[in-house]
């Protein structure tokens, strides 16, 4: 039986805490009276991975059994997740490879021949041939890649892209072109965080920058309340306005999933645990890594972490009509995430781990981790942020991973030319994203390379934008000064020091909480 | 009279481009460069006056020369020994035709046909004394310039000889630092002026010592360039930069990648070489004369586009200029009838009256002549230690 998530006050009696920073962690002594935020414990996986997808695939909601939409002769597409889901990378077999063999399973028992299958990854870095395998299975990779019938969506091949018209807010949408012109698109999902699934799932991962730009951008940002509450995201409102249009124009079959927090294998499953709770093994596990991890070099650090697969337990699977279909997923993410939370904080205080969905094999860069802390951790609420308006966030990351200039060239450009100009999400996007968007450099390198798209910075800084422009102080503990500074943040050496510097703004004693995150939680605040 | 002198001296020139400018103090005494007392330099001939030095400029050329790494191509236009400095402003001990003893003039050093007494040759004629052909004959010794003939002398000393022709009035109200710029400025101008910027192009500017910074300003004051990029490597670099005119300025390092964004083009990285553009600015300056710099211009410069040698170049790959169908431009001192008309001295007097100049004149840092190994130091690494230009004092006793 698990245990739900809790909100701890630091006493006298409680030991040094983990907080995670980058390809690391430290053992923080919090001070006392410090409220942190534990997520719930894994509430576990359905028994029967097979069977509950089969059950979701004859038991739609709100649409006829999957078997009766596939006819012979047609046309079927499918589109899954990309690999910024899940993370850490989900331990083989992938849900996704699990569900996608059924889909086919029965499209062949119906006699279809002309099915493809897309990475719906928009403006994120294609898929490296490993990548999609190990998300499609190594079965249906070897019959589909060789085809060109497995491929990553390509949100710059103008040939390749649908404009199916515009939604009553007068947004462009536009669609894969293979995907509008099925008979069914059947789109398979992973809802890690809530902010996912939904009419963001086709709306977002098939579109191009004619569609993005009208809700990946600093307006939208600032007033979705937050982005990981979709009826109160005004991103997921314009998402919504078009996978409503897309629905007119194309039959679309949603399987959602979701997961549970075992995000951390053995040995390293300590790092989810309560730490008075830590067996002696678990304290053994602790001080190895910690000692291990403190002598070995970044490139080792790196890929300590970076190979890691989650033991994750699939806690739900829905099939059917894209919107009461996401409604139970978010019910099931809501059971394994939510935590009540009673009132606002002066200071907010977050580790940020060493992976984000943008750099999945790859690097944490100083936008990146803003784009963690400021971004997905602090828009992890319900209700109102956990930080009150003019507060402070004080965030563990050394920055210092520097840029991987195979999937993130433009985030050099954009943290070397636009940072050092200007900070302001807003006047950053208005002076230079038509610039990275349309940079042909970029569009090549993402088209034939495996680099974000040049736009995709700018979208990390909108994503943070809410959170700059709630709070009054942002403070990186441990994080590199010098790309603190270009970011317009402070960095301090420690949590006495952070909370000195941030002072100024909220007092001298301030309320302070701390979100025990990862694994993911989302904060109820009330 | 005190003067540095220039001697030929083999294993001196060798040490010196051995250790370049890289050891403080052993570099600059590794030189053919001494402290002496010699007799004042006198060409008594029509046009001709003596001049006492003021100031007298430490110029990227000088530095070739102090620490080797000049090309040999120009050891058959100098004549040893000779007294370097051709960046100078003096006051006339003498009378000089129109103008009277006392007169504050700056010196264009070139020392073409009519300083040596001859008729015009076809360039001197055509009003390009700079690319003069007579610059072995006459009736001086062989020296492409003031500060490396031995019979003009230079401004490295208490006196030298000029003549007419090369003398330019200091306006009242100039500083000696911002008088002692204008010959520089003059050679900026002409660089500026030969580059032939069309309308709004994009102009790169490898390099901010006084080189690359007065070229900026030349390039935005006399000509219709738009964006100007400038690679400064410094701090006070950058500052100036931006207020002689320059729109972006970049590091050595993130070079390629801003002009590739802000050009649009393609950047490809090559095999154990440096990487390059597929696209670039319209016209890029090597302001610098060394091999990185050089390069930088030429791969950053679009195909068709044009490269301006400002400083003394150094060797360098090519391959871009073939490839890309790169014109090179060289641009050697200054003219007396650049494209419009007017003289480059004319242009350059005005263009120190900017404000950023006169900034820039006040960080002139002036050394007495018996200190040459501490200013030689001190030019070698001007861009670190803050500095624009670094000059002799000869009046300066401590």
């Amino acid at each position: 039986m698990s245990r739900p998530g809790f909100v701890l006050e630091v006493d006298d009696r409680t030991p040094p805490l983990l907080v995670h920073e980058g390809l690391g962690f430290r053992m923080e002594d919090f001070l006392l009276g410090t409220r942190v935020v534990y997520p719930p414990e894994p509430i576990g996986g359905v028994p029967d991975v097979e069977g509950a997808i089969r059950e979701a695939l004859l038991h739609p909601v709100e649409c006829e059994p999957l078997p009766e939409l596939l006819k012979a002769g047609m046309r079927l597409t499918i589109a899954f997740d990309d690999v910024s889901l899940t993370l850490p990378t989900m331990r083989a077999p992938d849900i996704r490879q699990r569900i996608i063999e059924q889909v086919l399973t029965m499209a062949a028992d119906a006699g279809v021949d002309d099915v493809a299958l897309i990475s719906a990854n928009a403006f994120h870095r294609r898929l490296t041939p490993k990548e999609l395998e190990h998300i499609v299975g190594e079965r249906v990779f070897r019959s589909f890649y060789g085809q060109g019938l497995l491929t990553n969506h390509d949100a710059e091949d103008h040939d390749n892209l649908t404009f199916l018209g515009k939604t009553e807010k007068d947004e462009h949408v536009v669609t894969n072109k293979r995907a509008a012109e099925s008979d069914l698109l059947v789109y398979v999902n992973v809802t890690l965080v809530s902010m996912e699934g939904g009419h963001k799932s086709v709306g977002v991962g098939l579109s191009s920058y004619r569609s993005l730009r009208h809700h990946h951008n600093n307006e939208t940002m600032v007033n979705s309340r937050s982005f990981m509450d979709h009826k109160n995201s005004e991103l997921h409102a314009s998402a919504w306005r078009m996978g409503r249009l897309i629905g007119e124009h194309v039959k679309v079959f949603q399987i959602e999933t979701s997961v549970d927090n075992n995000v951390f294998p053995k040995p390293y499953n300590f790092l989810m645990k309560r730490e008075w709770e830590w067996s002696i093994r678990d304290q053994a596990s602790m001080l190895g890594v910690r000692r291990g991890l403190a002598v070995a070099p970044q490139r080792m650090r790196h890929k300590i972490f970076h190979d890691l697969r989650a033991p994750y337990g699939m806690t739900g699977i829905n099939a059917g009509a894209v919107e009461p279909v996401h409604e139970l997923t978010i019910a099931k993410v809501h059971e394994q995430q939510l935590v009540e939370v009673q009132g606002q904080t002066d200071v907010l205080v977050l580790g940020v781990p060493y992976l984000g969905p943008y750099n999945v094999n790859s690097s944490m860069n100083p936008v990146l981790a803003t784009c963690m802390g400021l971004g997905y951790y602090f828009n992890s609420y319900r209700g109102q942020p956990v930080v009150r308006r003019g507060g402070a966030v004080i965030l563990y990351h050394p920055l210092d991973e520097g840029f991987n200039q195979l999937h993130h060239p433009s985030y050099v450009d954009f943290y070397e030319e636009v940072l050092a100009e200007s900070t302001d999400p807003a006047v950053v996007g208005q002076k230079y994203e038509a610039q990275f968007a349309e940079d042909p450099w970029y569009i090549h390198l993402y088209r034939t390379s495996h680099a974000y798209h040049g736009v995709h910075p700018f979208y990390m800084w909108y994503w943070a934008a809410h959170a700059m422009d709630h709070v009054d102080d942002v403070i990186w503990v441990g994080g590199n000064r010098r790309a603190a500074a270009r970011m317009g943040f402070r960095s301090a050496s420690t949590l006495l020091d952070a909370l000195e510097m941030a002072s100024d703004t909220v007092g001298p004693s301030p309320s302070i909480t701390y979100l025990h995150n990862p694994p993911h939680l989302i904060a109820d605040v009330r | 009279m005190l003067a540095l002198e220039m001697y030929r001296s083999l294993p001196r020139t060798v040490a010196g481009k051995a250790l370049g400018g890289r050891l403080p103090m052993v570099g600059a005494m590794a030189t053919p460069l001494r402290l002496v007392t010699i007799e004042p330099p006198r060409v008594e001939r029509p046009g001709w006056a003596r001049l006492r030095t003021r100031l007298s400029g430490i110029c990227g050329s000088d530095l070739g020369a102090v620490s080797g790494r000049t090309s040999l191509y120009f050891s058959a236009v100098v004549s040893f020994p000779f007294v370097p400095g051709h960046e100078v402003v003096a006051d006339l001990m003498d009378d000089c035709e129109d103008l009277p003893k006392g007169t504050r003039v700056v010196l264009d050093p070139v020392l073409s046909c009519a300083p040596r007494g001859l008729e015009p040759c076809e360039e001197c004629a055509s009003g390009h004394p700079n690319r003069c052909t007579r610059i072995t004959v006459g009736n001086l010794a062989p020296g492409l310039q003031t500060g490396f003939c031995t019979t003009t002398g230079g401004g490295w000393s208490q006196q030298l000889s000029a003549h007419r022709s090369q003398l330019h009035v200091v306006p009242d109200g100039y500083s000696d630092e911002q008088a002692v710029l204008i010959e520089p400025t003059a050679c900026a101008v002409h660089s500026a002026l030969r580059a032939d910027i069309a309308p709004n192009a994009r102009v790169l500017v490898s390099g901010a010592g006084s080189v690359g910074l007065l070229t900026t300003l030349a390039l935005r004051e006399l000509t219709p360039a738009g964006e100007i990029i400038v690679v400064a490597k410094h701090g006070h670099q950058r500052e100036l930069a931006v207020k002689l005119g320059a729109t972006e300025v970049v590091t050595p390092t993130e070079v390629l990648r801003r002009v590739r964004r802000l050009s649009g083009a393609f950047q490809l990285e090559p095999d154990y070489s440096r990487g390059y553009l597929l696209g670039g600015v319209d016209v890029a300056f090597d302001a610098v004369g060394n091999r990185a710099s050089l390069e930088t211009a030429l791969h950053a410069t679009r195909a068709g586009g044009r490269v301006v040698l400002s400083g003394m170049p150094a060797s360098a790959d090519l391959s871009a200029a073939w490839f890309r169908e790169l014109e090179i431009v060289g641009t050697y001192a200054s003219s007396p009838t650049e494209p419009g008309g007017r003289g480059a001295f004319g242009l350059a007097t005005e263009l120190v009256a900017h404000d950023a100049v006169a900034q820039l004149a006040k960080s002139v840092a002036p050394y007495p002549l018996h200190r040459w190994r501490e200013a030689v130091d001190h030019a070698q690494s001007a861009g670190r230690l803050g500095t624009v230009k670094v000059a002799f004092d000869p009046r300066k006793r401590g």
